[in-house]
This record gives structure tokens, C-alpha cells and sequence, in this order.
């Protein structure tokens, strides 16, 4: 055998690329050839035949489409980027608070987190689907239903935003509590992983810490944002990227792809669509991942 | 709780504040629990509504006075959704569907994870670094591509090679999320392989160590040292993958849109309803023949649940791994 001549540094890495041999062909043919292929689509005009494709080059032409010509994509993407730039912070800010709250020790514990985390295994997109399609079909209409849950969800919102305004808050914090009092539905639903994370980083905590704090006279407000906090603090980062991530499945700029390319066929414009969000999904996401870096504690 | 700040001749004073720190925290646990309730209503409550649907009657859609709890108990709804959906085919089918794609998946990303945890060859860190680009590309740009690479499926030519034609179409089979899964890129595999590898990562040296002085090849070191003490994150993994799996659209729909697997059916669920309640209920065939809408609705809640069941039920059983194995498997840290 060749492998008794090999030093054991070699042998050992050889193994190792075993090891992730496996991954690495999946990588090589289903991820890296994919995302090439796609960026050549998005700058041809792609007709399939009964025995393959054809492409053929024209260029930016389907970036212009999709941001010029195209009737609803520049809409629906504005929408669900800024959808999710919203709805991050108020998934997390539910998920470290419903955190601190199953990690204290109460009665009927258990209980709680089981619901809590329910959601996790109910977010599915067939199951939203079908119930707004019976939705759809008992009102008859798409439209009226959209409305329906808007008014649903808002029959008592004024009062709260005159209280508010009383108070003497600025408006635009008003709107975007008022709009997390609307979907706190949607919010709950979403942080259910987050709420594990989250948890699970309470729970890895040292007790000695907060022993000392109190000993030393610290109210459980201190500690929170003395101890708590900052020990959590990089897994905030991981959170974020986590709903972001997470809101790509659901969100409306995917379904709008998904219809370009498999409903009107046309898969060049869907491939350019697709580049335009990974790029702006991506940007977010250094842009996040740059500013919140600077600002966690890691021990 | 604050600690209490007594002075030791002062015993009324002392146990004034007694009564105040305890007034104080039963009015904060009174307000927690309110709280949990509240949120635990919200999550619940759809859930509830779905049940109270399922054993409701049909005389009891226009009787205003009923909430939750029907009138007239019946199964008719559940049967009438199992006949529409082929309840237990579907079922069985989507288990099977799900289970190998879950154990595949799991596997894949377990031999990923180690070989990116413990081994030093060279690019394991760029390497790495790709399997973070997995998780971060939406699986919307890889869709066109992907649909046409399992639409004639070809590996470095080799069917056109040996039969001439342009590749198997591999559309409507199992196949596409088998390959996917089995080569670690299916849904959400990068974060297993993430999760994977931070638990290897965490594990102590030595006892790599010792196997091998005891002469364990780096194979059966992984397969009878590393595996047995990895239970959590593999608990974690299968749980996730396993509802991940289950409750996928996107790529059942993109590859497999006429087979049945349940996300599939689930979502076709209410024009199905609408043809087939009619004949269903013996009133016709015809196209005039309409059901009444609010009927169709609680058959289709009721299909929903169906769906859902099997996830619950399982759930019930392992929920309480849920927290403990994240909490172990090292993502944390």
C-alpha cells in the first residue's frame, strides 16, 4: 500500500478530505455549477427544447427588465426588503425578552416552552397557503381578503396611537410600535428558533455571575443589561443572520421568481430577479454583520 | 429580587420590607404568568380554532352562538379531508420521503462537519467558508439551474456517453432530494455541517488520541468514538431536517409537483375541495353544482391539521430534547 509511506500529517489530511468528499461534490455540481449557470442566464434569453436549452447572449437586457419594465418587481422587492429590515428588530427584541422570561423558574415551565417553541415546527408555507386559499375562497376575492386582515388586526390601533401621541412620542416610533402590535402574530411565529438560541445562551451563563451581582447589590435591571446581556450579545448577530435568512421562504420577491421562471417561462428575467435580491439580501447583510461585529462582547 | 438591606435592631422595619419585596414579587410572577398565558393563547389559538373546525358539524356553521366547543359532534369533516387528501398513502409516503432525506442529510453533514472540525488539510478554511456561502445564497437563484439540471440529470457526460441521450429526466422522483441530501447541499445543510463541526470542534482531543495509540483507523475512531458521544447535535439535526423536510415547499414544488408528498397536496388542498366535496356529498357531478364555501373552508382546516398531526404528535414526544440538545450541541459558543 501507498498509504504506509505517507507521513501521518498527510494521511491524516488525505482523510479528511474524504471525510467531506461527499459534501464537496455536492458543493462542486449542485451549488457552484448552479450559481455560475445562473449568473449566464440572467444575462441571456433562455428558450428550452424538447432537448435541452438554448441561450442566447443579450446582455443587461434582464436586469433592465426586471428593474424598469417589469410592473410589480420593483414594488414587491422595496416591500419585503424593508418588510424584513422591520421585522428584525422586533423578532429579535421578542425572542431575547420571551428568552429571559422561560429561563426563570416558575411553575408549568415546561409547558410553556412546548408552546413557545410550537411554532417552529408549524411555520410552514403550504399550511399559510391553504388556509388564505380558504380564506380566498370563502370571501371569493384575493383582494377583499388582504383587507380583511388589515382591518381585522387594526380595529382599536387609533386609540393607541392618540395615547401615544399624547405622551409625546415622536410619530415615527408610534407607527413602528403600532406596526408590531398589528403583526405580532406574524412576529411570534417567526421567533421560535431565535427563542432557542437564545435560550440556550441564557442557560450557558454562569450562575456564579449572578450570585456575585446580587451579593454585591445589583437589581435584576442591572443585571440584565450588566450580565445578561452582554453575554448574549454575540448571539445576536447570529439571530439576525438566522431571520434574514429565514425570511427568504416565505417572502413574496421568491414566489414572484419562482412564477417568472416556471408560470411565464421566461427564466432569464427570473434569473436576473434572483441576482438583484441575493445582491441587496447580501449587502444587508455585510452591512449588519460589519456594524454589529464592533459592538459584541466575546469572552 | 433585591437582597435585603435589614438593620439588625430595627425588627419592624425589617419585616415591612419583608412584606414589600414579597408583595413585589408576587405581583411580577401574577404579571409573567399573564404574559406566558397571553402568548401562549396567540400561538395556540389557530390550533384550537382547527380542532373546535374538525368535529363541527355542518348545521353548526350559521349558529352564532357557538365558540369552540360544537354542538353536533361529528367525524364527518376528518373523513371527507382523508377521502380528499388519501390520508394514509399520502402519509406513509411523506414519512418515507422524509425520513431517508432526514437520515441521508444527517449523515452527509456529520462526515462534513468532522472533516471540517478535526482535520488540517489545506483550504479547510476557504472550504469552510463556502459551506457559509451555502447558507447565506437564497435557494431562488439556484432554481432555474437546478431545474434544468435534473431535467436532463448527466454527471461529467457520462449518460450521453454511454446511451447516446441528453441525460435522465429525474423530474417527479425521489431522486433530486435524495442526490441533494445525500451530497450534504439539500435544505438548510449548511447549517447542520455548521452545527456539526462546532460540536466536533468542542470535543477534547484526546480521546481522538488515545483511539489511535489503540490503533483505530481515523474511520473507525469516527464511526465508533465520535458518533456515539455526538448525540446531541445529531438529535437536534434529525429534528430539524425532519420538519424542515416535512413542511418544504419549495423544492417538492420545484421537483416533485406532481408526486404526493404532503406540503404538496396541503397547498392544492382547497381547489381539490371544491371539486370533489359535491360528488362527496351526492348532490352531482356538474360543474354548476357548487359547494357552500364555509363547508369547503372546515374541510380544509380539517385537511390542515391532518397534515399537521403527525408533526404534533411527534413533537409531544421529543419536545423536551428540543432545548436540551441545541443547548449542547455548541452552537452557542
Amino acid at each position: 500500500m501507498i498509504g504506509t509511506k505517507l507521513t501521518l500529517n498527510r494521511k491524516r489530511s488525505l482523510l479528511g478530505l474524504a471525510f467531506i468528499t461527499p459534501w464537496f461534490l455536492g458543493f462542486a455540481l449542485m451549488f457552484a455549477t448552479p450559481l455560475i449557470q445562473s449568473i449566464k442566464f440572467s444575462l441571456s434569453k433562455l428558450t428550452i427544447s424538447p432537448s435541452g436549452y438554448q441561450l442566447e447572449f443579450v446582455g443587461l437586457t434582464n436586469f433592465k427588465d426586471a428593474l424598469l419594465i417589469d410592473a410589480t418587481f420593483n414594488r414587491i422587492l422595496s416591500q419585503s426588503v424593508t418588510e424584513m429590515a422591520l421585522n428584525v428588530p422586533m423578532i429579535l427584541f421578542f425572542s431575547l425578552f420571551s428568552a429571559t422570561l422561560l429561563n426563570q423558574k416558575f411553575k408549568g415551565r415546561v409547558l410553556a416552552r412546548a408552546i413557545f417553541f410550537l411554532p417552529v415546527i408549524l411555520a410552514s408555507n403550504a399550511i399559510s397557503s391553504a388556509e388564505s386559499q380558504g380564506l380566498i375562497n370563502l370571501v371569493g376575492d384575493a383582494s377583499v381578503v388582504n383587507e380583511m386582515g388589515t382591518s381585522a388586526s387594526s380595529y382599536n390601533i387609533m386609540s393607541m396611537v392618540m395615547m401615544l401621541a399624547d405622551i409625546g412620542l415622536p410619530l415615527s416610533f408610534i407607527d413602528y410600535i403600532t406596526e408590531a402590535i398589528v403583526r405580532i402574530y406574524d412576529i411570534i411565529t417567526h421567533s421560535g428558533v431565535q427563542i432557542l438560541i437564545f435560550l440556550a445562551a441564557l442557560q450557558s451563563v454562569p450562575s456564579s455571575m449572578y450570585e456575585v451581582a446580587k451579593m454585591e447589590g445589583a437589581t435584576a435591571y442591572e443585571s440584565f443589561w450588566k450580565i445578561t446581556f452582554p453575554m448574549v450579545s454575540p448571539l445576536i448577530l447570529t439571530n439576525v443572520i438566522y431571520t434574514i435568512i429565514d425570511s427568504f421562504s416565505g417572502s413574496k420577491v421568491t414566489t414572484t421568481i419562482f412564477n417568472t421562471a416556471f408560470k411565464t417561462q421566461n427564466f432569464g428575467l427570473s434569473s436576473a430577479m434572483s441576482w438583484i435580491y441575493t445582491i441587496i439580501v447580501s449587502l444587508v447583510l455585510v452591512i449588519i454583520g460589519f456594524v454589529l461585529s464592533k459592538r459584541v462582547h466575546y469572552n | 429580587m433585591e437582597a435585603p438591606q435589614a438593620v439588625p435592631n430595627d425588627v419592624n422595619k425589617y419585616r415591612m420590607q419583608k412584606a414589600r419585596n414579597k408583595t413585589v414579587d408576587i405581583l411580577y410572577s401574577i404579571f409573567r404568568y399573564l404574559l406566558i398565558i397571553g402568548i401562549s393563547f396567540i400561538i395556540v389559538y389557530p390550533l384550537l380554532m382547527k380542532f373546535s373546525v374538525a368535529f363541527k358539524a355542518r348545521e353548526d356553521i350559521y349558529n352564532p352562538t357557538i365558540y369552540m366547543v360544537p354542538v353536533h359532534f361529528t367525524f364527518d369533516n376528518i373523513k371527507m379531508a382523508m377521502t380528499i387528501l388519501n390520508y394514509f398513502p399520502l402519509l406513509g409516503n411523506t414519512l418515507l420521503f422524509v425520513v431517508v432525506t432526514t437520515v441521508l442529510t444527517a449523515a452527509s453533514c456529520a462526515l462534513a462537519g468532522y472533516g471540517f472540525a478535526r482535520f488540517a488539510f489545506p483550504g479547510n478554511n476557504i472550504l469552510f467558508a463556502l459551506v457559509v456561502l451555502t447558507i447565506l445564497v437564497p435557494t431562488s437563484t439556484l432554481m432555474v439551474p437546478m431545474y434544468l439540471h435534473f431535467r436532463s440529470f448527466d454527471i461529467l457526460g457520462l449518460v450521453h456517453l454511454f446511451t447516446g441521450k441528453q441525460g435522465v429526466n429525474l423530474l417527479n422522483t425521489y431522486w433530486p432530494s435524495i442526490i441533494t441530501s445525500a451530497t450534504a447541499i439539500g435544505l438548510k445543510a449548511g447549517l447542520f455541517i455548521y452545527i456539526f463541526r462546532q460540536f466536533f470542534k468542542g470535543m477534547p482531543k484526546e480521546i481522538e488520541e488515545a483511539a489511535l495509540i489503540d490503533g483505530a483507523g481515523g474511520v473507525k475512531t469516527f464511526l465508533q468514538i465520535m458518533l456515539p458521544n455526538a448525540v446531541p447535535p445529531i438529535i437536534t439535526v434529525v429534528l430539524f431536517c425532519f420538519v424542515w423536510q416535512y413542511n418544504d415547499t419549495f423544492f417538492t414544488s420545484l421537483f416533485m409537483s406532481e408526486s404526493s408528498l404532503m406540503p404538496i397536496k396541503i397547498a392544492s388542498l382547497s381547489a381539490q375541495a371544491n371539486q370533489l366535496i359535491p360528488s362527496l356529498l351526492g348532490i352531482g357531478n356538474s360543474a354548476n353544482v357548487k359547494a357552500d364555501p364555509n363547508h369547503v373552508a372546515m374541510v380544509i382546516d380539517t385537511g390542515i391539521l391532518l397534515a399537521i398531526i403527525p408533526l404534533i404528535l411527534l413533537y409531544l414526544l421529543v419536545q423536551r430534547y428540543f432545548v436540551e440538545s441545541v443547548e449542547r450541541s455548541g452552537i452557542i459558543g
